[in-house]
């Protein structure tokens, strides 16, 4: 039984076609890339994933669970975090905050308690802001606690949305082009990054990428969209000698 | 049937005042996605410039109007000036309230020099028309004709003149539009000029038609045009011509079949069902949020 | 957001038995003064305002400075507070025999502006930005039509006779309750949630905010005070008419907010009360009286031409000096920052009472 099943997922943007007859198996504990050109419908089939978009057609299943029809915070509730392409953080929030945050729905308070900072509020703030200390720390940001999200660097803002999406405690984590904007030594760094949070965590990942060394260097499965549908699915050395794809999206040049 | 016309033709006159005002809200959202909230207040100032011209200058009408639109403008410019340019980068909401106390300085200066309801004398000669039982008068004639051309007008400078290509060049992008050697200040300037002279058009037709006026009477006018510039896309300038003619029409035919007590509750309320169904506003084009 | 202003606020803040004696002396305070009659009735009243105003400006904050909308509907809610919390002490309780029964009257009519605040929650979910603003103003006017529409409530004429309830303790008692739970709030899941939906609220959702549920409640709070506010206001003023809550009224308390700065609750009760007792300062009368200790050769000529005329121009005073100060500091007096002490331990601890941001922040915009 897969962790996520998508059955033929269609979606249209007015009268376009944005993803047609989408399939995915995504099985527990796999690290799978999606890649393809710009405009794809990559991102849209994260969005369509977590609720932001409404699949036209189709079924997007999780853990057996429709997410069709989910509203974005009940399908993270259910334990599915993603991050951005251009990095979405709350700029004038704390690092801490920021964290603090993604743990809205573990929550276990009332509006009055929280009104009057009874009952189980103290216990749980406790418990939440140790967790968060505990995830920064882990990723190496405890440091950071108290600055605004907005002043860090670059790859420490990507290391922080990291960090607020596990702070979800996902069981499934979308990476929405991690290594955008990164250097070849960072992009090691960061397959190694990955590799470690995938065993920390217990994570089943799944990717969109347009480094190559990083989607043949950690995918165990890759599945090629081009134009909203699926050009070809498999392993990286099946997919790097398939010519439909070497001719659709990678070009003459061969990737190696 | 003539009852109806009347009420059209009245709707007619309140809608070109709306459209009037609301352009220049709609010009300067359009160019700065800021709601200048001082805007209501310019044309009761408008009203009061053609009570000086008229009254204690003496002027006939075409100078006064002349008089009216000139002054406006020149108020318009100095406040953008003097208030807004200094808060070009700062936090948006600064500069909306930066406008408020504008406009209640406006208000409150305005009536301590003028502390009474002003009167402005009739004009021009009152010439009616009577066709079928519908009374048109001259002045009504004006007022739509003059708001239309106005109107007109601006839509030409803005479509077809190079200033008006350097606006709509600014309304969609600030960065590089700059760069490319257009004078933003200028530009920002003129909008403010062009906005703040209708709206002293527009005080100086109202002050004829409905010839009481006194501080606090661009309060209501100045939100009621402002919602017809959000009802018909702000930012979009036919939108706001639109938006006017269905709230002023929406007004009048309240007025004439209920209580006029209902008028501000259907005309809100309308408003109210027309943001929820289309939060755009009519012209308007929703802008999505890539995710 | 929180920045203790500088190091000698650390060792104020560390005081925490200082809060606790303040309130009492706060209260004891609030029942001596009326007792005594000190120093007069019109600096009590003046007081009350400045309570009522503190109530009104740190509930708005919360929908404009943390949430980083732009509403215009609270002298709407504030009108339903009053109307209920009126109506029910001219015609339902026994509020002559029973003074102590007002609160119940003020919570009525907090709780009944609470329950009108839907009516904007929920347009809020979908619309942002401008185009909110503009329902909430639709809003006001809705509501102030309607009750100029219903002869029982006075129509246009208003409701005269209103008993005069409101006394310094129960103002007290408000206000701090007001500040309070507003501040709890903010520092809590769903305080977080609310700033999370002011800096991107896809990225919020996304993050397993209920952003509806919080709008809600952040909506329905809000309401709750001016509402509070509100019946507070009518029974000091003995008498209200839909035109004590038209739009300027509402503008008196945007200006007190941003005056103070938004996302703060000590900037909103500095703004409140700067602007209560700036505007009570520049009455003629008390402006002569707060310089008369100047020799005389001064004092004349300044009260003749410029005292003596502060009655009309005071009004045109205070709106340039808030465009002054917008224009030297946009971000109002405490913009984003609060007083280390406000700030609970917990946060504190945490470590994160010590972040001022450094860009400004933008309120959401409807594109």
């Amino acid at each position: 039984m897969s962790l996520l099943a998508a059955s033929n997922v269609s979606h249209y943007f007015g009268g376009l076609c944005a993803v047609a007859n989408f399939n995915l198996a995504l099985q527990a504990g796999e690290l799978m890339g999606i890649i393809g050109p710009n405009g794809a419908g990559k991102t849209t089939i994260f969005n369509l994933i977590t609720g932001v978009y409404r699949a036209t057609e189709g079924s997007i299943e999780f853990n057996r669970t429709e997410l069709v029809g989910k509203t974005p915070h009940q399908i993270t509730a259910l334990r599915i975090a993603r991050t951005f392409q251009n990095i979405r953080l709350f700029k004038d929030l704390s690092v801490l905050d920021n964290v603090r945050i993604a743990h809205y729905s573990q929550v276990a308070y009332n509006p009055l308690e929280a009104l009057f900072h009874v009952g189980r509020y103290q216990r749980e703030e406790r418990r939440i802001i140790a967790h968060s200390r505990e995830l920064l720390a882990m990723l190496k940001l405890d440091h950071l606690v108290g600055e605004t999200a907005g002043n860090l660097p670059y790859g420490l803002q990507r290391r922080l949305e990291i960090a607020r999406a596990l702070a979800i405690g996902p069981e499934l984590l979308l990476l929405d082009e991690p290594a955008a904007g990164m250097n070849p030594n960072e992009i090691d760094r960061l397959m190694e990054f990955i590799r470690w949070i995938r065993q920390e965590f217990k994570l089943t990942i799944l990717l969109i990428e347009h480094q190559m060394k990083l989607v043949m260097g950690i995918c165990e499965r890759l599945l090629v969209l081009d134009f909203g549908a699926t050009l070809a699915e498999g392993t990286p050395p099946e997919i790097q000698n398939n010519p439909k794809v070497l001719e659709a999206y990678l070009g003459e040049e061969p990737v190696g | 049937m003539t009852y109806w016309f009347q009420q059209i033709l009245n709707a007619l006159q309140l809608s070109s005042i709306y459209g009037l005002i609301a352009l220049g809200y709609t010009m300067v959202y359009g160019i700065l996605t800021m709601i200048n909230f001082a805007h209501g207040d310019v044309f009761m100032v408008g009203a009061f410039f053609c009570f000086i011209a008229a009254v204690m200058l003496g002027l006939p009408f075409l100078p006064t109007l002349l008089l009216t639109i000139l002054g406006t403008a020149l108020l318009g410019t100095t406040i953008e000036r003097v208030a807004y340019k200094p808060l070009r980068q700062a936090p948006r909401v600064s500069a909306i309230i930066t406008a408020l106390g504008v406009g209640i300085f406006l208000e409150n200066f305005t009536l301590a020099l003028a502390p009474y309801p002003q009167h402005i004398p009739p004009l021009l000669d009152n010439i009616t028309w009577t066709l079928g039982g519908v009374t048109l008068s001259s002045l009504q004639l004006i007022i739509i004709v003059l708001s239309l051309g106005l109107m007109f007008l601006l839509d030409y400078i803005v479509y077809r003149t190079p200033v008006g290509m350097a606006m709509r060049a600014i309304s969609w992008d600030k960065t590089f539009v700059p760069l490319m050697g257009v004078p933003v200040d200028s530009i920002i300037s003129i909008t403010f000029a062009i906005g703040a002279g209708l709206a002293g058009a527009a005080g100086a037709m109202y002050g004829l038609a409905y010839p009481v006026i006194d501080p606090y009477m661009g309060i209501m006018v100045g939100w009621k045009a402002f919602i017809a510039a959000v009802v018909g896309g702000i930012g979009n300038i036919r939108g706001a011509m639109i938006g006017s003619f269905i709230l002023g029409t929406v007004e009048i035919m309240v007025v004439a079949f209920f209580p006029s007590t209902y008028r501000d509750f259907v005309a809100f309320t309308l408003l109210l069902l027309l943001i929820v169904i289309r939060p755009y506003g009519i012209l308007g084009q929703p802008r999505t949020q890539k995710v | 957001m929180i920045a203790p202003l500088h190091d000698g606020r650390a060792w104020l803040t560390a005081q925490r038995w200082l809060l606790p004696v303040l309130l009492l002396l706060g209260l004891g305070l609030s029942f001596a003064i009326p007792q005594y009659n000190f120093p007069n009735k019109y600096i009590q009243l003046i007081i009350m305002y400045v309570g009522i105003n503190i109530i009104l400006t740190v509930s708005l904050n919360l929908v404009n400075g943390y949430m980083g909308e732009f509403s215009l509907a609270h002298a709407g809610f504030m009108a339903i507070g009053a109307y209920t919390a009126a109506l029910l002490t001219m015609r339902v309780l026994p509020v002559a025999d029973y003074p102590w029964l007002f609160p119940l009257a003020v919570l009525a009519g907090g709780l009944m502006a609470a329950l009108f605040s839907f009516l904007v929650a929920i347009p809020s979910f979908k619309i942002r930005g401008d185009y909110l603003a503009i329902i909430t103003l639709a809003f006001l006017m809705i509501v102030k039509s309607v009750i100029e529409n219903i002869d029982y409530l006075g129509g246009p004429r208003g409701m005269p006779g209103i008993r005069k309830l409101t006394t310094l303790p129960w103002t007290f008692f408000w206000t701090v309750l007001s500040v309070w739970a507003v501040r709890n709030f903010v520092y809590s899941n769903y305080g977080r949630g609310v700033l999370s939906i002011r800096e991107d609220e896809i990225a919020s959702d996304l993050m397993s905010v209920n952003t509806h549920r919080v709008k809600f409640l952040a909506f329905a709070l809000s309401a709750f005070f001016a509402g509070v506010a509100g019946a507070l206001f009518a029974h000091v003023l003995q008498f209200i008419s839909p035109r004590v809550f038209d739009i300027i009224k509402t503008t008196d308390i945007l200006i007190m907010v941003y005056l103070g700065g938004i996302a703060s609750i000590a900037g909103s009760m500095l703004g409140a009360t700067v602007f209560t007792v700036l505007l009570e300062v520049l009455r003629p009368s008390n402006t002569a009286a707060l310089l008369s200790w100047l020799p005389d050769f001064i004092f004349d000529p300044l009260n003749e031409y410029f005292i003596q005329h502060l009655g009309i121009w005071r009004m045109v005073i205070m709106p340039l000096l808030l465009v002054l100060l917008m224009l030297f500091r946009p971000r109002g007096i405490m913009g984003l920052r609060e007083f280390g002490w406000f700030v609970p331990r917990l946060d504190r601890e945490a470590g994160v009472g010590a972040v001022l941001p450094e860009k400004d922040h933008e309120p959401a915009r409807s594109q």
